[in-house]
């Protein structure tokens, strides 16, 4: 069967890894055509460092980067600022060649995900 | 992350305001064709008749970050001496076939491409060494963009003084609003910096934020 292979990790595997630990694994799928789901995101930190890391994949042949569906952090109250872990909320990537955001609000993404590559 | 380095990170306005420099460094961030360049341009111009670098409608026209040190505005008897750094615009992907369309050989638009993500990866490492963000939003565009989210989140992340320009109101399709709901917590001046138009709100509110 034909089709787009889609890796929806849990928040319990997320909170198990490191950030660079979580970044390898996002990169690598995605640069095989996987589009993978986070259940807990991104910290910003980490979410820049997904950038940065995309940067030097790049390689203007195969791989053009990355698409990043997230909606943006809740504000935290004080204390929650203080103690809380990540906050991120549910994550899409994928490779860019293959996931498209549609329409995109502070509570709705609508994406499209194509097979050509 | 250890407790001990979340609260030094969350209280790092506090340890900022304690050791209050007499000039801050300020960056300016955003997409790719927000027009981060045509704003740093405006700023030199007005306040020391200079300019930063040119502007072009093929994206990625700035590919290394610039800083203009020692930039003083003053406005309504307060004042503030700014170092401006002018970043390359911010992007999750780069392909080469885009800057096709503006005519470029495949060989120049590889070397763009290239030029570029070094220039993405150039515009995180300066969010490390600055005191406060301008970021530049394209007024006509969805703000709710995966690099406005980022970047935004990293600087509230840095506890960084943030100001949002909603630039390009000279046109006819901007909505300054659109932004505003978006980023509600944060202040959104809507201005053209190719017109000059509301520039001196931002001139004021520059000098208050960041004074």
């Amino acid at each position: 069967m034909e089709g787009v292979q889609l890796n929806l990790i849990s928040k319990d595997r997320l909170d198990k890894m490191g950030s660079m630990e979580k970044i390898r694994m996002i990169l690598d799928e995605v640069k095989r055509g996987k589009i993978v789901v986070l259940e807990s995101g991104l910290t910003p930190e980490e979410e820049a460092k997904l950038i940065e890391l995309t940067m030097l994949e790049i390689d203007h042949e195969n791989f053009v980067g990355i698409e990043v569906e997230s909606y943006p952090q809740k504000s935290k109250g004080f204390f929650g600022k203080l103690f809380g872990g990540s906050g991120g909320r549910l994550t899409v990537i994928g490779p860019a060649n293959r996931l498209k955001t549609l329409q995109k609000s502070d509570e709705f993404i609508e994406a499209l995900v194509s097979i050509d590559r | 992350m250890s407790v001990i380095v979340r609260i030094k990170k969350k209280f790092s306005f506090l340890f900022r305001w304690f050791s209050k420099k007499d000039r801050m460094k300020i960056g300016i961030y955003g997409p790719p064709n927000a027009g981060k360049t045509t704003l740093a341009n405006r700023i030199l111009r007005d306040w020391t008749g200079d300019v930063m670098g040119s502007v072009s409608d093929v994206p990625h026209e700035t590919r290394r970050a610039r800083l203009r040190e020692g930039v003083k505005i003053e406005v309504d008897g307060k004042s503030v001496i700014l170092d401006i750094v002018d970043t390359p615009g911010l992007a999750t992907k780069i392909d080469f076939h885009d800057f096709l369309k503006y005519g470029m050989s495949e060989e120049e638009a590889k070397r763009r491409a290239k030029e570029a993500t070094e220039g993405v990866i150039e515009a995180i490492k300066w969010l490390d060494d600055l005191d406060g963000v301008l970021m530049v939003m394209d007024a006509t565009e969805d703000p709710y963009t995966q690099v406005n989210v980022t970047i935004i989140g990293n600087i509230e992340a840095r506890g960084l003084p943030l100001l949002i320009v909603a630039n390009k109101i000279d046109l006819p399709n901007a909505s300054p609003a659109r932004i505003k709901a978006a980023f509600p917590q944060h202040p959104v001046v809507p201005i053209s910096a190719l017109k000059g138009l509301n520039i001196d709100t931002l001139y004021r509110e520059i000098a208050e934020r960041f004074g």
